[in-house]
């Protein structure tokens, strides 16, 4: 198929192909992974660690190659809908970058500044990014729920959430 | 044992002050995030697990049990008020519940969809308890290559019959058993797939799976197609209905219940199946066909009572045999595991108590949902309104809190947005989301069983069918395997009109195009016949 001269627009409009690749990469991680296994043969684990590794790099390589012609021949997965989702419109990168900032920003900030704080950033950020405009209200719960959260593990369930650069505050 | 020795023994447990504390919180949180949307009760029960360690596993399974009900009765609310449902098992639910809504009756429509449940959920229950010991008494001669056989049956069920695309699900399945396997084999203590790194020698932490590819997916996909324009509630009063209402009720609310349990209990079974059914069913048998599209208040009945009758049968092969059908079964085999508890036929025996107090809650969970929400009803509605800033922002954030608290190391939070990644990409291109979950949490099970069976048979393949029912099992198992394929040789020797125009649009590649056209016009086929994509099963709100 790949000889065909209309390889370039069977392409177009494919990223579903993606997934394929996706799928393909990892049945090879999971079976370079499983080779790398040492099984000295063993009577009471006639299995062994490798042989589940293999089945499923298996499945993931078919499920790789069969994704790839269902695509080229023009199938196509169903995107989810759902209550807040609409479809009609393209994906809006717009919304998604700033939300995994904030998500990146939590991850980053937690273990130095502490939950209080990255929890805050966390929240007001992914409220900006969906499009909250209240500034001042957003920060207001951000905050609220942070040191609530905070405290609601720490007093309730014995969960120390780090305080980071509030120790001592808080 | 006596069953209702034992299930009195349950109330017992169930109706102390603060166990009936938690099922009031359980049933209030499940029912909140069951209108809510973009939370499902699986996901709930995920994210609440870290915190319900310092509780005695009684009460966490009892405020379980209260999620659990209240999240599939939320659902059901934000059909019948938004047109939108969020969980497949509510599509049904909102054809006629939200005509009739519109027509001014969402007051009935709410209120038996209430009422329904509540039947449905007790004759379901009730039925649970009846079934449970049998199923039981049958499990606890079962030897390994039995389960292993019923594991895999559960798995190829759930990833074959549900779903628009059975190639999309077995790529879920494994991309589920391929995160599965991370961590360390429990036999040889060999690290599998752990690439060097020492955090994740003890596996993912099903929270983190759980929670990345519910919650984390779900946000990031909705933030990508969030809705410009809000969607209309409908404002309602406090539910009721009047004496036609009743006469027009009960009779579909019974039947319901009827196809609801039995599905709910098979392994692929899942509540669409038989809401649809139960959909059809009452279209034909009332005396009112006419309304049906138009608001019938017996289109509304039935299905709910199906779906809810469905979640209960659900219970059954969970606690009986350890086997989870949907998404929320499976986080709360999840939550059983991590409490030390090992569900299956033993659990009856090791855990009766426990198990015991946990259907006893089912029971009273269900009376609180029908004794909260009536009066309720406009509250929900209001938290329908919560603006999506706000709401996505804090699934983000108690996302992140869930998945934190558990090792309290900043990694398990990249895990959750690589995973979290996945999960998006999965809602974009149709990747069901239940068969990645099942084979993440029954994979390792089915490997131990694997095991386990040649051990025993030392090494020789035929111990694989050494039991009876695993025999029987695998001509199942071979029975949905080949039936897809038996159908399409079927149209190919009986052509639809629109496969054969297919066929003349690209007729370059004779003799494999043909073929390949006949797979994918199936699949698209199956695609439009399945709704609106809500093959996510119904933990996924």
């Amino acid at each position: 198929m790949s000889s065909s001269p209309s390889l370039t627009s069977r392409l177009k409009g494919r990223s579903e192909l993606g997934v394929a690749l996706l799928l393909g990469a990892a049945g090879v991680v999971v079976l370079v992974d499983a080779l790398r296994l040492v099984t000295p043969y063993s009577q009471s684990d006639p299995v062994g660690p490798k042989t589940l590794p293999y089945i499923v790099a298996g499945l993931l390589i078919i499920c790789s190659v069969l994704l790839a012609l269902n695509v080229l021949r023009g199938g196509q997965g169903e995107a989810e809908g759902g209550e807040d989702v609409d479809l009609t419109h393209p994906a809006d990168w717009k919304t998604v970058l700033p939300l995994l900032g904030a998500f990146v920003a939590n991850i980053l900030l937690i273990d130095w500044a502490g939950w209080v704080i990255s929890g805050t950033v966390l929240f007001w950020g992914s409220a900006w990014a969906l499009g909250s405009r209240h500034y001042v209200r957003d920060g207001l719960i951000s905050v609220a729920l942070s040191i609530l959260t905070f405290y609601g593990f720490y007093l309730g369930l014995g969960i120390p959430l780090p305080a980071g650069l509030l120790k001592g505050v808080l | 044992m006596d069953v209702l020795s034992s299930l009195m023994d349950g109330f017992a447990t169930a109706l102390t002050p603060m166990n009936l504390l938690y099922a009031v919180i359980g049933v209030l949180l499940g029912s909140a995030v069951g209108v809510l949307p973009g939370l499902g009760p699986a996901m709930t029960i995920a994210l609440l697990l870290p915190v319900t360690y310092v509780l005695e596993p009684t009460s966490a399974f009892i405020m379980f049990a209260g999620i659990y009900y209240g999240g599939m009765y939320g659902g059901s609310t934000t059909s019948i008020l938004l047109n939108t449902p969020g969980e497949s098992s509510s599509v049904v639910t909102a054809i006629e519940g939200n005509k009739m809504a519109k027509a001014g009756r969402a007051a009935q429509a709410l209120a038996t969809a209430a009422i329904g449940s509540f039947v449905a959920g007790t004759i379901g229950t009730a039925l649970l308890a009846v079934c449970a010991p049998i199923v039981v008494e049958f499990a606890v001669s079962l030897g390994s290559p039995s389960y292993f056989a019923i594991m895999i049956l559960a798995l190829l069920a759930v990833t074959a019959v549900l779903g628009s695309s059975r190639l999309r699900g077995f790529a879920s399945l494994g991309l589920g058993l391929a995160i599965g396997l991370v961590g360390m084999d429990s036999v040889t203590g060999q690290r599998r797939l752990t690439f060097g790194q020492p955090l994740l020698a003890d596996g993912l932490d099903i929270v983190v799976v759980a929670v990345a590819i519910f919650a984390v997916g779900e946000a990031l996909w909705v933030a990508a197609h969030m809705r410009r324009t809000p969607l209309q509630v409908i404002p309602v009063g406090r539910p009721w209905m009047g004496k036609q209402d009743w006469k027009r009720s009960w009779k579909p609310w019974l039947r319901g219940t009827a196809f609801g349990f039995p599905f709910g209990a098979l392994p692929a079974g899942g509540a669409e199946i038989p809401t649809f059914l139960s959909y059809v069913t009452e279209k034909r048998l009332s005396k009112h066909p006419e309304e049906f599209g138009k608001g019938a208040i017996e289109g509304v009945a039935g299905p709910e009572a199906a779906n809810n009758a469905a979640a209960a049968g659900t219970m059954t092969p969970l606690l009986a045999l350890g086997l989870p059908t949907n998404a929320t079964a499976a986080v709360m085999l999840a939550a059983f595991i991590q409490f030390g508890i090992q569900p299956g036929p033993q659990l009856f025996a090791s855990e009766g108590p426990l198990v015991w107090a946990l259907i006893a809650s089912l029971f009273i969970g269900n009376f609180l949902l029908l004794l909260i929400n009536l009066p309720l009803a406009p509250m929900w509605a209001k938290i329908l309104q919560l603006p999506r800033p706000y709401l996505y922002a804090g699934i983000l954030f108690f996302a992140t809190l869930g998945a934190y608290s558990v090792n309290l190391q900043a990694f398990d939070l990249v895990l959750l947005l690589v995973l979290g990644a996945l999960g998006f990409m999965m809602r974009r291109f149709g990747l069901p989301v239940l068969p990645l979950i099942l084979g993440v949490i029954l994979g390792p099970r089915i490997e131990g069983q694997l095991r386990k069976t040649l051990q025993l048979s030392a090494g020789d393949p035929a111990g694989l069918f050494s039991e009876p029912i695993a025999i029987g099992v695998y001509i199942i198992i071979a029975i949905i395997l080949i039936f897809p394929f038996l159908m399409k040789l079927w149209r190919r020797n009986h052509p639809a009109p629109s496969l054969l125009s297919a066929n003349a649009t690209r007729g370059s590649e004779p003799t494999d195009v043909t073929r390949g056209n006949v797979t994918h016009a199936s699949h698209r086929s199956d695609g439009s016949d399945g709704g609106d994509g809500g093959d996510a099963g119904d933990g996924d709100g």
